[in-house]
């Protein structure tokens, strides 16, 4: 088996907290997962979960605290400004906003252009310009955008100008973080399509984080289930929203509207989540679901659930929903 | 590059949008005080260079036959003459000329030290922000006129050593607050995005930041020009600033009340050109301000 693109084990990201006696705030704790080139992994985790964070880290813009973060066959946990600049190159990011992600002096074009601004300094200026047009052209935004500037476009304009911007030094992973969660439904539609348009022609893998599961399933082969930073499940999509075997992953899953009345005043009555995300400063005992979780027992405020594997993926939970498909 | 990529730049370059500034811009001009303001200072700064072609005198040239004689066609003293015959129409014009060059580059030597020292220390932030702003808040205690004062008395009177000295004390209030507007923009995602790439940090500060965060130190600028105006007065009328045969209006004005009651002329013409230029830049920095900052409008 050939090495993955993305290959991140126990990758751990913990913030000092000012002020508290040598607290920490586990954004990220021991995750782990891969992406293969050209494959789309989702990480899919309410608000607060860590998913932002592992974003960052991966593009170096937090420190990692422990874990490895290979691409290509390199480590970059550990790697200084100057050697993270091939990782930098090699995955791009887009942002949840589209407008504040993109500054409000640049013309578009000068916002597309900026990384190879930074990546090919050597190239001449006219060819830059060039390249950049014509990425605008390749995600839908004609010419006649790029003397434009951000605050005259609309957010679905914006988004694929970020996704321009994200292209153009020709990277092979791209992270869309909540990439379209400010978007109408309608134009999530049309910019999951350009993504997978994209995916499609050039080969990049996609490493698609988002609250909405309905998008998540859309668009990734693999799935990566977050909870306060740690791993609940992962597994190929398909089967995971099928048979899911974590509590909590069945419980996001239920809480994706259905267009059906009856199924949904059906889950009225039993609402799937309940009570609020716990403090990340101060994360339950031994298995941080536990207290959300309908199936806690006492066991899982003693013992962390180790992750099991279970399949092509893996679970992390002392009482799982039983396995269907064997 | 390829006819065809030539053709989409050129095409791209005929559909301009309108940016920030421009759209400044269209609201400041739509702003009738702020005009006026412009137009005025625009008068002054004209009758500062021209008002010597226009007059047969010399700034210096003292006309005994006609001392201190009041505003006349005669002669073509049309500001009248000081104590020593001198005519005032040309004088009004050179200490204009001292004055406003005092205002504008004092401005922007603040304002160039300012921007980039704030603009680091907020980006750089942790320690490097504490001990930097420590040395702005030390500075700030200092009592402006008696650092100028002693300045003056230990390097003798000397035009520059005024620029400098103001210069050096009102950078500071412009450090603070590009300090601040630079934390907030730092944690904005586009300055996210340029650290993404792994942009240098005086890229970052240069291109991302600072156009963003130096609106409020325009505002603020165009009110520190008639600031640093007012403060050379003072030290002229103090005889610590612009010393003679060179004048300003501020010496001007110190040696108009001398004679306050015989010829009032001398302190009410060029009062009034002082009064008048901080008018117009106070006008304008009003105008900046709503231009600047639609959300403002109130």
């Amino acid at each position: 088996m050939t090495e993955p693109l993305l290959d991140v084990r126990s990758l751990t990201v913990h913030f000092p907290v000012r002020g508290r006696g040598g607290a920490v705030l586990r954004a990220v704790d021991d995750v782990s997962f891969s992406v293969g080139a050209g494959e789309t992994l989702g990480v899919v985790g309410e608000s607060g979960c860590g998913k932002s964070t592992l974003a960052r880290a991966l593009l170096g813009l937090v420190p990692v605290t422990a874990g490895s973060i290979r691409f290509a066959g390199r480590d970059y946990a550990r790697a200084d400004e100057r050697s993270l600049q091939p990782l930098r190159r090699a995955v791009r990011m887009v942002f949840q906003d589209p407008l504040a992600s993109l500054n409000p002096r640049f013309t578009v074009r000068q916002c597309v252009r900026e990384p190879l601004d930074v990546f090919e300094p050597g190239l001449a200026a006219r060819e830059r310009d060039r390249q950049a047009v014509a990425m605008l052209e390749r995600v839908g935004l004609g010419t006649a955008f790029a003397e434009r500037y951000p605050h005259e476009l609309s957010g679905g304009q914006n988004q694929r100008v970020s996704i321009a911007r994200a292209l153009v030094a020709g990277p092979r992973l791209v992270i869309c973080d909540e990439a379209v969660s400010a978007l109408d439904v309608s134009i999530q539609a049309q910019i999951l399509n350009l993504l997978a348009d994209i995916q499609r022609d050039t080969g990049i893998a996609l490493l698609f984080i988002s609250h909405d599961l309905s998008v998540v399933r859309h668009v990734s082969r693999h799935l990566l289930v977050l909870y306060l930073g740690r791993t609940m499940e992962r597994g190929v999509a398909r089967s995971v929203f099928a048979h899911p075997r974590h509590p909590y992953t069945r419980s996001l899953i239920d809480a994706v509207p259905v267009p059906d009345p009856a199924i949904e005043r059906a889950r009225a009555a039993a609402p799937a989540l309940v009570g609020e995300l716990p403090s990340p400063l101060a994360p339950p005992s031994g298995c941080v679901f536990r207290t959300r979780c309908p199936r806690a027992s006492q066991l899982c405020g003693i013992t962390p659930p180790p992750l099991v594997p279970a399949g092509d993926g893996a679970f992390a939970c002392h009482h799982p929903l039983e396995d269907v498909d064997r | 590059m390829t006819p065809e990529g030539q053709a989409l730049v050129e095409a791209a370059a005929g559909l301009r949008g309108e940016s920030l500034w421009r759209a400044a811009l269209g609201r400041f001009s739509a702003n009738r005080a702020a005009m006026a303001g412009v137009l005025l200072l625009v008068a002054i700064t004209a009758f500062a260079f021209v008002a010597p072609l226009l007059s047969p005198h010399d700034m210096e040239a003292n006309d005994w036959e006609r001392i201190q004689i009041a505003p006349t066609t005669e002669q073509s003293h049309w500001f009248g003459t000081d104590a020593n015959g001198r005519d005032l129409f040309v004088r009004v014009a050179a200490g204009a000329r001292v004055s406003l060059a005092i205002g504008l580059i004092t401005t922007l030597v603040s304002v160039v030290i300012g921007v980039l020292y704030g603009a680091i220390a907020g980006y750089a932030g942790g320690r490097t922000d504490q001990v930097m702003m420590r040395i702005v808040d030390v500075l700030y205690a200092l009592p402006l006129f008696f650092a100028i004062i002693i300045l003056v008395t230990v390097f003798g009177r000397n035009i520059f050593l005024v620029f400098l000295a103001i210069g050096a004390v009102e950078w500071l209030t412009i450090a603070r607050i590009v300090r601040g507007q630079t934390l907030a923009a730092k944690q904005t995602e586009y300055v996210e995005a340029a650290r993404s790439l792994g942009a240098p940090a005086s890229r970052v500060v240069l291109r991302h930041i600072v156009p963003n965060v130096v609106g409020p130190v325009i505002v603020f600028s165009t009110l520190l020009v008639p600031t640093v105006i007012l403060v050379e007065s003072f030290l002229s009328f103090l005889g610590l600033g612009v010393q003679e045969p060179q004048t300003s209006w501020g010496l001007l004005i110190s040696q108009g009340t001398a004679s306050l009651d015989s010829a009032p002329w001398l302190l009410v013409i060029p009062a009034a050109f002082l009064a008048a230029t901080m008018f117009a830049f106070n006008f304008i920095g009003d105008g900046l301000r709503d231009a600047l900052d639609p959300r403002d409008e109130s």
